[in-house]
């Protein structure tokens, strides 16, 4: 701590002095030496020390006012002003000589601080990794699924390792039956030959749904499904499926039909329509083949659409009664509709992939890609 | 199916000027053109030319100059095929005809010869697909130079619709049956002309040959006829002509005439040779268990045994000679000993009805699929089979033997349903009245007759996708609503009063998956059929779950780990020179039932409990980033775990995980669950260089963090435990942080150490209280801030926080010892905490350390 050079109580003690000039010339003194200090300060903590020194409890100027009371009163009056004053002058000069330095302080502060934006190198702002991305399948999946939720419906989810019932006989095919030629089927080495299948589709989950829960059910379904056929540009073995159930009363056709439209138009876009045409599943009756809107012409016909502006997405129906009663379910008293189709080729479709296989190949350029 | 348009118009008079909109009428039906073939088109200006004479051209190797005589003398023609020689007959394209495509031939210079035209291949021609050559016309009857070709082969210009019939409408894999449908959308007239009566034989047909069916429920009607002074011969060229537009080889008259029959009617028949029928008859019945026979390509069947498909009885419809050897197998294929051949004079026509889960059954088990079992598999017309033998007997035309032998069991007859307005407004959502339904469906051969409440229908019996009531009403309003166009029937938005969402585990799925994108993961998607090969070189035991009918050996495996999928794409990433990435997966791998079962429905109709391999659901990844190695994996473990605000999860050194480096690896031990030490929930750490090695990832690439969590476990607050998710009150005074050195033997878990300190400041009389840090953590790991104890606990909620910042080994601490340096944070809610208080929690918290784990004040 630096302290002041000098003080009253140094000196003099605060014997009774009479003399009116001693006094205020001593205040000049003091008041001269104080403002030079507070002037001479080079910082904001340097002047934070002056003041307490020369404006502080042990200042000379506050020994000087305790001496004050041993003056006759004239004196007192006259010494007690010129000290108020000259204490008044030295606070207004130290508040000017802070700010000043507070100024002086910032402006260094800044230039320490200065950063050129167009001088930062790329390697200065490279964080230790990059964000990564959700494959484009679990993309699609996700948007999918929102659409659907905003529609009112909830997410299920089944096994994909199924029993012969649930993936077929339930479904209204019974063993052998030709309509199983329509999927290819991976046969699992358990139990009885032929009895324990990789599912073929999300349609088996619909069977669970329906015997663990009442009706109503309103209830999308995505999941992986397997089928034994050679991978191509449209198809992959190993695929994802998103199967749609509604089962409440007074279900229709038309209700069906609603869906689906609300469901291509909220996931393709206001100008890819649907529309459909009469089809063939053992586990809907009517049954739909829903075709949209080919999104790579946009309807003026091209070679993915074979010239005809539509290209099929998805299969669909009302639920067949044989399936209500595989189930117990009234056919009276409730109805609904079922409609299913592939994920990666909604992806295939809305992204332009030309050959799915890139799907699966965990190429991690086209995994950054989208 | 191939339908010409010339043949769909021999049942009703379809206008042949705009194909196209008769295609979209076929699709919005449910009969879905793939494509629509002009043939016969552009050919006017072609005519039939004789080669005279090859030369060839000088300085060319694949040119040759041809000279054809077209009836007005020598032409020289430029030809690059080499197919024919002097003396063959050869379509040719004079100098300004035009071929189909708008192809219009010119005079041409070539290596200084002149082609005053062009010989045609079939290709060219759009009669076939053959380009191998020019199309030689040597064997066609009434090819002549100079006649136009048109004439020469009997080409007219057709429209042919490639239809895909989907398998539920055997009535219309027919011409016939997609005459009949789209006539009664376009409402023209449609007809099935009767077939004109053969020539009678006079001698009654029971007088040349015998029918017996033994088995009638596999053969619920036969009927057969018997034709004589049969010639054998090429079929007339209409008729071959039409075989081969509707994609069949013409092969002989009696054989060409049952094809005709099929693909008109949808009628399969099998004429047979009846002179080489011992006996002169046939019996029909089941295959003895064993029985073998050589069906006709040659191959030899072993019949009546059971295959392994389910539901399969191993029951199959033998056709015998009236001496009980096998001839062939009923509806699928005949055999060899009974064939049409050129010796052939008498013919016997057999027509059936099989039953269709029969055939449908033996023609899988055998792998055999024929025009005929296709057809007889989804169920043929038990009543068409008259119309069918008769049109045979027209196209043939030899001396017809009297009556037709007859067999019947029981044969489907017509069904009545009826069909209420109610139901269909009910199932359709539009109403459509009776009068309006009844017109639509009656065209399809429907009887409809109108009641007060809707329609009572009659069902013909070639539309077996029609079932009996109760079910077979939703199909008639299929019927209905198909005919009335789909297009037709309003849209509407259904509602509910119940609310939509995710569940709660499939929200934090996402979750998982964004934290995991958040550390630099991107997500793979690896085989889920794999080689066991993997498994075994990861160290996995046990077995994996096999697919019987893989489609290579190295899918032939259902995955137990996503592991070998994940290092195998990093490895071929680092191939193409992208390495350095961190993948991840969310998905499903599969545990064999003899490790981990589940249990369903199954057998035949679900009466039985079947047993499956388990499922689980795991993140799986892989950190193969610069740098990257166990730690990377842990603080992406540690990213994910503060995602999802879970309580302290152990860390359990373990070397035995298969697949993971043995001294670089721990397991997750979350504390709920049914055990008492709690349940592993994943594992951390670092895939073996060795097994990585394997899996063609070489050491040089660097080091492969581990990370893999069962999601089942970790999504489940009831075995992975959340930090509180109501909000405490925040002190709003200053804090106060006391930094602690403890020294403390190696052997003594930092997390122990952590405990006892959080106990002491608690003032709980021993460890392991609710909410204490419990658990092992390896030494010198270093972590963020954690929650220390709730408000409410007494003096617990004093202390905000318990870091280690610092671990030493060295000098001044004993040998087997390291110091703990831990910062105690305290803060209180409702006042700044004085020294003393500071001072009181320090000595606590000190003394619980010491007696709980011997540490000692450093």
């Amino acid at each position: 701590m630096t302290r002041t050079p000098s003080g009253p109580g140094d000196r003099s003690g605060p014997s009774g002095r009479s003399d009116r000039s001693g006094p205020g010339e001593e205040v000049d003194r003091l008041e001269l030496e104080a403002a030079g200090a507070l002037a001479g300060a080079a910082s904001s903590a340097a002047l934070a020390e002056v003041e307490t020194a020369v404006l502080g409890k042990r200042s000379a100027l506050a020994t000087a006012h305790r001496h004050l009371a041993a003056l006759d009163p004239d004196a007192r009056r006259a010494a007690g002003k010129a000290l108020h004053d000259a204490r008044a002058r030295l606070e207004a000069l130290a508040a000017a000589r802070g700010e000043e330095l507070a100024a002086a302080e910032r402006a260094l502060m800044l230039g320490r601080d200065r950063l050129d934006l167009t001088e930062v190198t790329a390697d200065e702002v490279r964080s230790a990794v990059t964000r990564g991305r959700l494959h484009l399948v679990t993309q699609t999946r996700r948007e999918l699924e929102d659409v659907f939720v905003a529609m009112g419906f909830t997410v299920e989810e089944g096994p994909e390792a199924e029993t012969d019932w649930y993936n077929f006989e339930a479904l209204n095919i019974p063993p052998a039956h030709p309509a199983r030629s329509m999927w290819d089927t991976f046969y699992l080495e358990l139990g009885q030959p032929e009895t324990v299948v990789l599912r073929t589709h999300t349609s088996p989950v619909q069977i669970h749904l329906m015997e663990d829960r009442q009706p109503p059910v309103h209830a999308v379904i995505p999941g992986r499904c397997y089928r034994r056929e050679t991978a191509d540009a449209r198809h992959l073995p190993v695929f994802h499926q998103m199967e749609g159930l509604v089962v409440d009363r007074g279900i229709t056709f038309a209700d069906l039909a609603g869906t689906i439209e609300t469901f291509t138009t909220a996931y393709f876009g206001p100008d890819i329509h649907a529309r459909l045409r009469p089809g063939y599943f053992p586990f809907t009756e009517p049954s739909a083949e829903v075709e949209v809107t080919c999104t790579i012409c946009r309807g003026g016909g091209c070679r993915t659409c074979s010239s005809t502006g539509w290209v099929e997405l998805a299969g669909c129906g009302m639920v067949d009664p044989a399936v209500f009663e595989a189930v117990g379910i009234d056919p009276e008293e409730w109805s609904g509709f079922a409609f299913g189709f592939g994920i990666d080729r909604c992806a295939q479709m809305r992204h332009v992939i030309a050959d799915m296989r890139i799907l699966t190949e965990n190429d991690v350029r086209f995994l950054r890609l989208l | 199916m191939k339908a010409p348009l010339s043949w769909l118009r021999d049942f009703a008079p379809f206008d042949t000027s705009d194909p196209t909109a008769l295609a979209a009428s076929l699709d919005d039906l449910g009969l879905v053109v793939e494509g629509v073939e002009h043939v016969g088109e552009g050919l006017g200006d072609v005519v039939v030319a004789l080669v005279e004479g090859v030369d060839a051209i000088a300085g060319a190797d694949r040119i040759r100059l041809v000279t054809v005589d077209a009836g007005a003398g020598p032409l020289e023609v430029v030809c690059g095929a080499w197919n024919f020689a002097p003396g063959d007959l050869v379509p040719l394209a004079p100098v300004g005809a035009v071929l189909p495509g708008h192809f219009r031939i010119e005079r041409r210079k070539m290596k200084g010869a002149t082609s005053n035209g062009m010989l045609c291949s079939a290709r060219e021609l759009r009669l076939s697909d053959d380009h191998e050559g020019i199309l030689v016309l040597n064997d066609v009857e009434g090819a002549r130079p100079g006649v136009p070709l048109t004439e020469a082969l009997g080409v007219e210009p057709d429209v042919v619709f490639d239809i895909t019939v989907e398998g539920n409408r055997p009535d219309a894999w027919s011409i016939a049956g997609v005459a009949r449908d789209l006539a009664g959308r376009l409402r023209l007239p449609f007809t099935l002309p009767a077939p004109a009566p053969a020539p009678d034989l006079g001698t009654p047909v029971a007088s040349l040959a015998s029918l017996e069916v033994e088995d009638l429920d596999l053969c619920p009607r036969m009927v057969a006829v018997v034709l004589d002074r049969v010639r054998v011969a090429p079929s007339p060229r209409w008729l071959a002509r039409r075989l081969l537009l509707a994609g069949m080889r013409p092969i002989s008259g009696v054989v060409d005439a049952s094809n005709y029959v099929m693909l008109e009617l949808g009628q399969p028949t099998h004429p047979y040779d009846l002179d080489r029928l011992a006996g002169a008859g046939l019996v029909v019945r089941r295959a003895r268990p064993g029985e073998k026979l050589v069906t006709l390509d040659g191959v030899e069947r072993t019949l009546g045994t059971p295959g392994r498909g389910l539901g399969d009885t191993g029951e199959d419809c033998l056709i015998c000679d009236a001496e009980g050897t096998a001839v062939g197998i009923g509806g699928i294929m005949g055999g060899e000993s009974s064939e049409i051949s050129d010796s052939t004079t008498r013919v016997l026509l057999e027509a059936a009805y099989f039953s269709p889960m029969a055939i449908a059954r033996t023609s899988k088990r055998l792998g055999l699929r024929t025009e005929a079992s296709a057809r007889f598999e989804r169920g043929c017309d038990p009543w068409g089979i008259d119309r069918a033998v008769d049109r045979f007997c027209e196209l043939v035309g030899a001396p017809t033997a009297t009556g037709k032998l007859d067999v019947r069991g029981q044969v489907p007859a017509p069904e009545r349903i009826l069909v209420s307005s109610r139901r269909v407004r009910a199932v359709l959502g539009v109403g459509i009245d009776a009068e309006e339904a009844a017109a639509l469906i009656e065209p399809l051969g429907f009887g409809a007759e109108t009641r007060d409440d809707g329609l009572m229908v009659t069902v013909p019996t070639n539309r077996p996708d029609v079932r009996p009531a109760p079910h077979g009403v939703d199909d008639v309003i299929e019927e209905i609503a198909r005919t009335y166009g789909y297009s037709r029937i309003p849209r509407h938005r259904p509602s509910w009063p119940e609310p939509g969402g995710l569940t709660r585990y499939q929200r934090e799925r996402r979750l998982v998956g964004d934290a995991m994108c958040g550390v630099g993961g991107l997500e793979a998607w690896t085989p889920s059929l794999v080689d066991d090969a993997d498994h075994v070189a990861m160290g996995l035991t046990g077995a994996a779950v096999e697919v019987s009918n893989p489609i290579a050996k190295e899918e032939a495996w259902l995955r137990r780990s996503m592991l070998p999928g994940l290092v195998r794409a990093l490895a071929r990433n680092a191939n193409r020179r992208q390495g350095g990435v961190r993948l991840f997966e969310i998905g499903i791998v599969f545990s064999h039932p003899d490790a981990g079962a589940r249990t369903a429905r199954g057998g035949a109709s679900g009466s039985e409990t079947a047993v499956l391999p388990a499922e689980r659901e795991l993140l799986s990844s892989v950190l193969a980033s610069d740098g990257d190695d166990a730690r990377s994996a842990l603080a992406a473990w540690r990213v994910l775990a503060d995602a999802l605000r879970l309580e302290p999860v152990e860390l359990v050194a373990d070397g035995s995980v298969p697949g993971l480096h043995p001294t670089r690896s721990a397991l997750l031990v979350a504390a709920g669950g049914a055990g008492a030490g709690g349940t592993t929930i994943g594992a951390v750490g670092e895939v073996d260089p060795a097994v990585a090695e394997t899996l063609g990832h070489p050491a040089e690439n660097g080091r492969i963090g581990w990370l893999e969590v069962d999601l089942g476990r970790l999504l489940d607050p009831s075995v992975t435990p959340r930090r509180p998710d109501q909000a405490r009150a925040l002190s709003r005074f200053p804090s106060a942080d006391v930094d602690v050195a403890l020294v403390v033997a190696d052997t003594v878990p930092a997390a122990r150490v952590e405990a006892a300190l959080v106990r002491g400041v608690r003032g709980v009389r021993e460890a392991g209280g609710a909410g204490a840090v419990r658990g092992v953590r390896e030494a010198g790991e270093v972590r963020g801030v954690r929650e220390a104890g709730g408000a409410g606990e007494g003096d617990g909620g004093l202390l905000e926080s318990v870091v280690l910042f610092d671990v030493y080994r060295g000098p001044g601490v004993p040998e087997g010892h390291r110091s703990l340096a831990y910062r105690l944070r305290f803060a209180a809610l409702d006042r700044t905490l004085t020294d003393e208080e500071v001072g009181r929690l320090r000595r606590r918290a000190i003394d619980a350390a010491a007696a709980d784990t011997g540490a000692a004040l450093r």
